[in-house]
C-alpha cells in the first residue's frame, strides 16, 4: 500500500491529512460548548478594561506574566483561588501566558491598587528591589484606543453573543453617545492617580494607556 | 528515467530563499541575543525607547526565526531538493517559474511588514500567531502559492515513485495549512462594528479555554511542522548526499513517518497539564508526548545508521559534523520533550525557565544546525564554486556547539531551582521565598545564556561570511560535486 501511495501524490496527500485531522476533531470537539460557558456572575470586559487589555497584548505583557493558578497549594497560596474555565469565558484571545519570569497576574486586583500600579509601571525597582521588570514610562503618554475598544465590544456582542448592554452598537453616533460613560470610567480610575500628565489627557477627553491598563489589572480577579 | 545527466536545474528561487535565510537568521538571533542579555541587565531595555522593551522583542524574536529564518530555510531547501528528486527543472515550466517567484517576492514583503507591525504593537497577543489579520491573509496565499510549487512540480515529474523527503515537505505544508487557518480564526471589528476604531483589529473566534486548546494544539505542532517535520526531509536528502551513503532503512523511514504523523498532534494538550483545560485531555497529551519518543528517534536513529562504516567521514567532513550533531540533538530534544510532559514533572517545568531551554536545543542544535548545514551543502552545486574555509566551518562548528551546551545547562539549572523555590515551604507549611527572591537567584545563569546567545550568533556571522565569500569570491567548479563538497582549508 505504502509503495503505491507513494506513486499517487494525490491519496498520498488525502492519507496524511486524514491521519494529521484526526487528533484535532477528537481532542477539541468533544468539550467545545462545554467549555465555552461562563461562571455565574461573570461580566464581560468594560471598554475601559477591554482598552487596557489591548495595552496588555500590544506590550505583550505574557512574554513574562501567566494568568493561570494551577491547583497546587503553592500557587493557591501565593495567588489565590486557582483558576476554573468559566472565568475566561469572554477571553478573546485567552491571555495564559507560558512564562512567569514575572508573577501570576489572574488575581492581581485582589491584592494590588492603582496606586501601586502607577509607581510600579514608572519604575518597578522602586518598588521591588531587584526586580528586572522594564519600566514602561511610555504608558503615561501614549493614549489608548478606547476607539478600538468600543469596536471589539460591539463584535463581540454582536457575533458572540457576549451579555452587552443595548448602548452598544454599531456606527460613530453610538460610539459618540457612549464614549462620556468610559471617560468617567477613567477619571473614577485617576483618582488615585498622581502624575499630572495623566489628568491634563482625561481633561482633553484623552485616556492615557496606563489607565486603560490598570482599570484591566483591577478588574483580575 | 536515469538518463537526464544533461538536466540542468534551475536555483533562480532556491537563491532568493537561500539570501533571506542568511538574513533573518542573523536578525532573529541577534535580537535573541539582545532579549536574553535583557533579562541578565535589565538596563538594556531602554535602548530603542517603547520599541527596546523585553516584551515588545520577544515576539519579533520568536517570529523572525520561525517564519523569517527557518521557512526560508524550508523553501530554500523545497526549491532544490524538489527538482532534483523529481528529476525535472524549474526552467522546464515558465509556469513554476513564474510561481516561485511571486511566491518569493510577496513572502518577502509579507515578512518585512510582519516585523514592522510587530514592532509597533499590533499583536494578536496568541503566541507564534501574533500577526494580525491583514498579514494573516498574505501568509495564507504565500502558502496556497507554495503549494501550487509542490504540487506542479510533482505534477510534471520523470520519477514517478516521491522521495522520502517529498512525504515531509508535503506534510509541513498541509499541517501548517490546516492549524494556521483554525488557529488564526478571527473576527475584524472594524467591519463589525460600523466602520470605527483601528482596521488592523480583530477578536479571536474562540474565547478561554477553547481558545487555549486550539492555540497550543497550533503552537505545539506548528513546531511539530515547522522545526520537525521539513527539517526531518532535509536531513533524509543532505546527508546521503553529503556522505554518499543510502539511507538505512526504507521500513524504519515509513514507520517512523506514518507514526510521526499521527502522533505528534495528540501532543498539544501538554502545553496545558494542570489548566482548566479537561484532565482527559491532559492525560491523552501526556501519554501521546511519550510515545512520540518512538517516531521521534526512529528518525534520528535511522539518519546515524546511515553512517554505518563511515564513521570516519565525521573527523574529515564539517557538513557530516553538523548534520550527525544534528540529529543527536534532535535525540536530546525529543527525549526531553516527554520527560517534561509527565504532569508530576510539567508541575515543576512548566512556566520556568527549562521550557525556553528545550526548545532551543532543538531550534539551535537540531533545527538551525540543519539549515545551515543544507546551505552549505547547495551553495557549491547553486553557484558552481567550492566553499571558500572549512577551516572557518570547523571553528563556527566548536563554538556554536559550545553555545547549545552552554545555553541549554544553564536553562535546566535555572528553570529546575525556579520550580523548586516556587513550591518550597518552611516547617510550618508557609511558602519561604517571595517571588522576587526567585529571580534574582537567576542572574548567573541568565548571564550565561546571554554569552550562549552571543557565542551562537557569531558562529551565525562566521556562516553568513564563509557563505558570502563563497558565492562571490571561491574558486570555480567545472562540474558539479557527486558527494562531499568540496571546500578549500
Amino acid at each position: 500500500m505504502f509503495h503505491w501511495l507513494e506513486k499517487n501524490p494525490f491519496f498520498f496527500s488525502v492519507g496524511v491529512f486524514v491521519v494529521i485531522a484526526f487528533a484535532g476533531l477528537v481532542e477539541i470537539v468533544p468539550s467545545f460548548a462545554e467549555a465555552a460557558r461562563p461562571i455565574v456572575g461573570l461580566k464581560p470586559y468594560s471598554v475601559l478594561e477591554l482598552a487596557g487589555k489591548e495595552v496588555y497584548k500590544k506590550d505583550h505583557c505574557i512574554a513574562c506574566h501567566s494568568q493561570l493558578i494551577r491547583p497546587f497549594k503553592a500557587e493557591t497560596d501565593r495567588y489565590g483561588q486557582y483558576s476554573v474555565s468559566g472565568e475566561y469565558a469572554y477571553d478573546r484571545p485567552f491571555l495564559w501566558g507560558s512564562k512567569r519570569t514575572g508573577p501570576d497576574l489572574h488575581r492581581i486586583g485582589n491584592y494590588r491598587t492603582t496606586d501601586w500600579h502607577e509607581n510600579h509601571m514608572w519604575e518597578p525597582e522602586e518598588l521591588v528591589a531587584g526586580s528586572i521588570m522594564p519600566a514602561y514610562k511610555h504608558h503615561f503618554t501614549n493614549i489608548a484606543d478606547i476607539e478600538t475598544a468600543y469596536a471589539e465590544a460591539v463584535t463581540v456582542k454582536e457575533v458572540f453573543n457576549t451579555p452587552y448592554g443595548d448602548e452598544i452598537k454599531a456606527g460613530e453616533e453610538a460610539w459618540n453617545a457612549y464614549k462620556p460613560q468610559v471617560l468617567e470610567e477613567a477619571k473614577a480610575i485617576a483618582v488615585d492617580m498622581k502624575h499630572p500628565e495623566v489628568h491634563e489627557a482625561l481633561k482633553k477627553g484623552e485616556v492615557p494607556e496606563i489607565v486603560a491598563l490598570i482599570a484591566y489589572l483591577n478588574r483580575l480577579k | 528515467m536515469q538518463s537526464n545527466a544533461s538536466l540542468e536545474y534551475d536555483y533562480s528561487v532556491a537563491k532568493l530563499f537561500t539570501y533571506t535565510t542568511i538574513l533573518f537568521g542573523f536578525l532573529g538571533m541577534l535580537i535573541g541575543t539582545l532579549i536574553a542579555s535583557q533579562l541578565a541587565f535589565p538596563e538594556l531595555n531602554y535602548m530603542f525607547g517603547e520599541y527596546g522593551t523585553f516584551s515588545r522583542l520577544r515576539p519579533l524574536h520568536t517570529n523572525i526565526v520561525i517564519f523569517g529564518f527557518t521557512l526560508s530555510g524550508v523553501f530554500a531547501t523545497f526549491y532544490y531538493v524538489g527538482q532534483r528528486v523529481l528529476k525535472v527543472s524549474m526552467a522546464e515550466s515558465p509556469f513554476l517559474m513564474t510561481i516561485g517567484k511571486i511566491h518569493f517576492w510577496l513572502y518577502f514583503v509579507g515578512a518585512l511588514v510582519g516585523v514592522i507591525t510587530l514592532a509597533m504593537g499590533f499583536s494578536a497577543s496568541k503566541e507564534y500567531a501574533e500577526l494580525e489579520w491583514p498579514i494573516d491573509v498574505v501568509i495564507v496565499i504565500v502558502w496556497v502559492l507554495w503549494g501550487v510549487s509542490i504540487f506542479g512540480l510533482i505534477g510534471i515529474r520523470r520519477e514517478k515513485a516521491l522521495y522520502i523527503s517529498l512525504w515531509y515537505y508535503i506534510a509541513c505544508f498541509l499541517g501548517i495549512a490546516m492549524l494556521y487557518l483554525f488557529n488564526n480564526m478571527e473576527v475584524p471589528t472594524y467591519f463589525v462594528a460600523g466602520g470605527i476604531g483601528s482596521v488592523m483589529h480583530s477578536v479571536s473566534m474562540y474565547s478561554g479555554t477553547n481558545d487555549a486548546l486550539v492555540q497550543w494544539w497550533y503552537g505545539h505542532n506548528a513546531v511539530a511542522f515547522g522545526f520537525t517535520v521539513p527539517i526531518v526531509a532535509m536531513v533524509y536528502y543532505y546527508l546521503p548526499k553529503e556522505s554518499g551513503q543510502a539511507v538505512y532503512s526504507y521500513k524504519l523511514s515509513l514507520l517512523s513517518f506514518w507514526g510521526l504523523m499521527f502522533v505528534y498532534l495528540w501532543a498539544g494538550s501538554h502545553h496545558l497539564l494542570w489548566s482548566t483545560v479537561p484532565d482527559w485531555m491532559q492525560t491523552m497529551g501526556s501519554i501521546f508526548s511519550v510515545v512520540l519518543i518512538l517516531p521521534s528517534w526512529g528518525s534520528a536513529i535511522n539518519m546515524l545508521l546511515t553512517m554505518k562504516g563511515e564513521w570516519n567521514q565525521l573527523t574529515e567532513n564539517p557538513l557530516i559534523k553538523f548534520m550527525v550533531l544534528a540529529s543527536t540533538f534532535y535525540m536530546l530534544s525529543t527525549l526531553e520533550g516527554p520527560i517534561q510532559a509527565i504532569k508530576s514533572v510539567n508541575a515543576i517545568a512548566h512556566f520556568t525557565d527549562w521550557i525556553p531551554g528545550h526548545v532551543h536545543d532543538g531550534t539551535l542544535g537540531w533545527v538551525s544546525f540543519m539549515i545551515m548545514a543544507a546551505l552549505f551543502h547547495m551553495a557549491p552545486r547553486m553557484f558552481k564554486r567550492e566553499i571558500f574555509s572549512k577551516k572557518l566551518m570547523e571553528t563556527q562548528f566548536w563554538l556554536q556547539t559550545t553555545a547549545v551546551v552552554l545555553y541549554f545547562t544553564s536553562m535546566w539549572i535555572a528553570g529546575i531551582t525556579q520550580g523548586m523555590m516556587w513550591r518550597a515551604v518552611d516547617e510550618y507549611g508557609n511558602l519561604m521565598y517571595s517571588f522576587i527572591d526567585t529571580v534574582t537567584v537567576l542572574h548567573p545563569y541568565y548571564a550565561i545564556r546571554a554569552l550562549a546567545g552571543l557565542l551562537y550568533l557569531t558562529g551565525f556571522v562566521m556562516f553568513a561570511y564563509n557563505m558570502y565569500k563563497t558565492i562571490t569570491a571561491s574558486k570555480r567548479l567545472e562540474e558539479e560535486p557527486q558527494f562531499r563538497s568540496p571546500m578549500a582549508a
